[in-house]
Formats: C-alpha cells, structure tokens, sequence
C-alpha cells in the first residue's frame, strides 16, 4: 500500500510551480508585446508608447482591456466550437512547453529541495518539438472553423511554414543531441555548466535552430501567415476580440518560450558565466541562475525584434526554397560532421 | 553611342558572389545600420508638454483689441471685410449712446462681429487693412470643435481681455511678439 502514497508537498510545490511559471510567461509575454512597440519605435527613431503610466508601462493593460472590450464576432457559417477551440488551443500549447523548462537549480524552502522545473522527463526536447508541433492544430483549426477561404488560405500558409520548419529544427537538434547524449534538459543544462556551452560545439546547429525557431514564431523575415501589410490577416482574418489576442498573445508566448529553450540548449540554460555556482548557498545560487536565464532569453527577444525591424519579409516561394532546399541539407551536413567527428575521436 | 541626356546608369547584373549568397553578412549589416539607429537623437517631441515656438511672424487665431482703458478699438468701418479674400468676416454697426464711453473708443461700433474660422485662411490681409489697430493676429490657432457652427466667432470669442480688470490675461493675449508701427 506504502506504493499508493502520494506526497501531498509534492503536489502543492509542483501546483505552486505551474501557476508561478505560467503566470511569470504571461506577465514577460505581456511586457514583451509592449517592448515590441518601444523596440519598434527606438530603431525608428520614434518614441513609442508613452502616455499610459510612467514611460507607458501601463499600455500592455490598457491593450488588453482594449481587446476585452472589443466586439465578440462568431460568424454565422463557423463552427462556433472549433472557432473558440482554435485560439484556446494555440494559447495552451504555447504554454505546455514551459513545463520541462529548468528555470534554474534547487531552492530550499521550509526544509525542502524544490526542484525549479515542473517536469523533468527524460525526453525534454521531444516534449517540446511534440507540443510545438500541436501549435499548428490551433492556427489550422481557427482558419478551417472560419468557414472563409482567406482564413483558410492563411492557415495552409502557416501550417506549410511550420511543418517545413520544424523538419531542419529537428535534425539540427540530432546534432546536438550526438554531442550531449541526452534528451533532458536538465542534464544538458549540467552538462554545460560543467564544460563549455553547447553553441562552441554546435555553431552552425545554432545557426539552423535560430532560423527555424523565427520561422516557428511567425516573426519576420518568416510572418507569412500574418503579413499584416500585404494581407488581410491571415489564419485569423475572422477572428475580433479576445479570440484574436490569444492568437497574437501565443505568438509572445512562444516567442519567449523559444528564447528560453535556445538558451537552454545552446547558451547554458540557467549557468551563469564566469560564476561558480557550488560556493554559492543554493537559494543564492538558484537566483542567479534565474537572472541569467533571463538576461539570455531577454537578449533573444530583443534579437528577435531587432531582425524584425531590420529585414523585409521573404517571399513564398523564397521561404520553401529556403527551408526545404538550403536548411534541410545544411542540417543533414551538420548531423553528418557532428557524427563523424565524434566518431573519431571516440 | 551616347545617351541623350548622359545621365544613363549601368546596372550590374554580375551573379551574386558567394558571400552576398550566402546573405547572412548583408542581414548583419543592415542589423548594425537598425542598432546604431537606438542612439540618435529622435526629432519626436512630446506634444503636450512641449511644444515648438511659433515664428515671429506667426499668424493665428484674430483677437480684437481694447486701448489702454479697455474700450473696444472698432469702428465696424468694414475694411477687414473688404479685404478680407476667404469672406468670413461679417459685421453689423451700431452707434454708440451716451453712457457707452468706456466701452467703446469712438461713436460707431461694431454690434455684432463674426469670423468664421472654417473660411479663415490666416492670411492676415484684415490686420493689415484694419486702419484702427482693432483687429490682430495672434500666436494661438483654433482650438478643434464637434460642430461646424463652434466654428463661427462671434465677438465675445474674438475680444481681448479687459485689461485693467484682468489684466494677466490681456498681457496673455498681446502674447510677445514685437508691436507693429502703426501708421497714424
């Protein structure tokens, strides 16, 4: 019976966990939309948001109250389950990766070791790939409930990208996965903070992954789905209100999310450079490894806005022939050296 | 053979070299060019708070003007009508009674005296035809409105402020700009 005994402080760390994690995602994706727009608006020469609150720090409320009070349009012809189905979807799947994240060492609390990581399965990376791959069911079953055939175009047009993206993503990670030898992020993250980070050994891994994570997120030079200067919308052309802020609200959050894993897998995760984390007490050494895993993900968001309002978007045709007939190769290349250098020095 | 005008370009159609294939410098490039963009100064101002000095020879919103004892300058005589190309001055003249001294300079006045704003195009030609320094331009511009009618002036909009009994608000409204010579 002793089997069956389920540690209730278990449970009540772990829930304590899951709502500080997805609470702090929510709050930096909010933050992120409004240092878009400051971003925005500094590599313009523009001043950007300012009025709402001390330097405009209220505006992300006052975007979101905004989208609250918008109009809640369901069309007549949607399938009005799907059609709520579908940003609901792409909102949860953006915040299920967050789960296998280490967002730094130990902490003790009330004499316990609390683990800063909801989940540490053995398969991390794959949990991850597989919940991203689930994002594409949100942008494909909002365009397809619309009953439009702009959504639907939009929607073809995203799922494409994704699905043609993900493939060089993943062979980019067998790479990295040869030199680490495992699928768990948590050890990666040792690994690393031990040795070197895993950007010295996998460059041009790097390089891919970065690529094909823009592409994921939708951000330029890859926002087909959206091109909201060209096109009328994309996936969620029909879609007003709240609904369309979850669409756009996933966006931030898998961008966030996506920093995070880059700096995870390639940057050191929660290691913080030049510091010996061991002559540290634990709870001072688990909040120096959160500040550093956030400066890095900071610095990937920034890069992430940085490359936005630098380059033009590609065109379609570009983009395919970008993804399947220069990444794929290049990663398979990469995969192949990886091997055969590992190989030699065995 | 030459071009008619020599101003011919040649375009260079030479493949692009590796380097400019592979894209990624060009990409890094631009990147520095939108980086050093975050430390220049930006022309923005913040409108409310700050605002740009008029010229000096700012013409805005017409104010009518007192003498020194705050009685109205105008004499409706019209010729701020007549020169006036946008026609949006109207006015009707009445004599003035006795007991009416203080409030009005000589004995003709204008009763009733309208700009419609939404004619008015500043050009300033009233001020100049104006032979009793009765009608200025000044350093404000007509504040936005809901409706057209808010547009059109009347007297009580247009005259300055009295100024021995408030007299903050007339050197307020004489504004600083240097006073004209008047012809006498």
């Amino acid at each position: 019976m002793m089997l069956l005994t389920i540690d209730i402080g278990l449970v009540i760390e772990k829930l304590i966990l899951i709502v500080v994690v997805i609470s702090a995602s929510l709050v930096i994706a909010m933050y992120t939309t409004f240092a878009e727009r400051k971003v925005a608006a500094i590599l313009q020469d523009r001043r950007g948001p300012n009025r709402a609150g001390p330097f405009g720090l209220l505006q992300p409320l006052a975007d979101g109250l905004k989208l609250f009070f918008k109009e809640e349009i369901i069309p007549n012809f949607s399938s009005k389950f799907l059609f709520i189905l579908g940003p609901a979807l792409a909102m949860m799947t953006a915040m299920m990766t967050s789960a296998v994240i280490p967002w730094g060492n130990k902490i003790e609390l009330f004499g316990r070791n609390i683990n800063l990581q909801i989940a540490d399965i053995n398969i991390g990376i794959l949990y991850v790939f597989g919940v991203v791959s689930l994002g594409v069911y949100g942008i494909m079953i909002g365009s397809w409930a619309s009953n439009n055939k702009f959504s639907l175009l939009g929607g073809l047009r995203a799922a494409s990208q994704i699905i043609s993206y993900e493939l060089a993503m993943g062979i980019s990670m067998i790479a990295l996965l040869m030199v680490t030898g495992t699928l768990s992020l948590k050890e990666m993250v040792v690994q690393q903070q031990a040795g070197h980070w895993n950007v010295i050994y996998q460059p041009l891994g790097f390089l891919i992954f970065l690529i094909c994570a823009f592409a994921e997120c939708n951000r330029t030079p890859f926002d087909l789905p959206e091109a909201e200067n060209e096109l009328i919308g994309g996936y969620h052309t029909e879609y007003s209100s709240m609904k369309l802020g979850f669409f756009l609200f996933a966006e931030y959050i898998n961008m966030f999310i996506s920093s995070v894993i880059m700096a995870t897998l390639f940057f050191g995760g929660y290691d913080m450079p030049f510091v010996n984390e061991s002559l540290l007490s634990p709870n001072i050494a688990a909040l120096v490894g959160i500040a550093a895993l956030m400066a890095k993900a900071i610095c990937f968001i920034f890069l992430f806005m940085w490359v936005r309002w630098t380059i033009p978007r590609f065109r379609y045709d570009q983009l395919m022939h970008l993804g399947w007939r220069i990444l794929i190769p290049l990663a398979l290349f990469n995969m192949l050296v990886t091997g055969g250098v590992i190989l030699y020095f065995k | 053979m030459n071009a008619l005008t020599n101003k011919v370009k040649q375009v260079n159609r030479k493949p692009l070299t590796f380097m400019e294939r592979l894209y990624l410098p060009a990409i890094f490039k631009g990147m520095m060019i939108t980086f050093s963009h975050i430390f220049k100064k930006k022309p923005t101002i913040n409108y409310p708070e700050k605002q740009r000095p008029f010229s000096p020879v700012f013409r805005g919103l017409q104010i009518l003007n007192r003498d020194e004892e705050g009685r109205e300058n105008c004499t409706a005589c019209g010729l701020c009508a007549v020169a006036c190309p946008a026609e949006a001055i109207t006015m009707e003249a009445a004599e003035r009674m006795p007991g009416e001294e203080h409030l009005y300079k000589e004995e003709k006045y204008a009763a009733k005296y309208e700009i419609n704003m939404l004619r008015c195009i500043f050009c300033g030609l009233c001020e100049e035809a104006c032979p009793k320094d009765a009608i200025y331009l000044s350093e404000t511009f007509t504040p936005a409105d809901y409706q057209r009618k808010q547009f059109i002036y009347s007297k009580n909009d247009l005259l300055i402020p009295h100024p021995t009994e408030n007299p903050e608000a007339y050197s307020k409204a004489l504004g600083n700009r240097p006073k004209r010579e008047t012809i006498n």
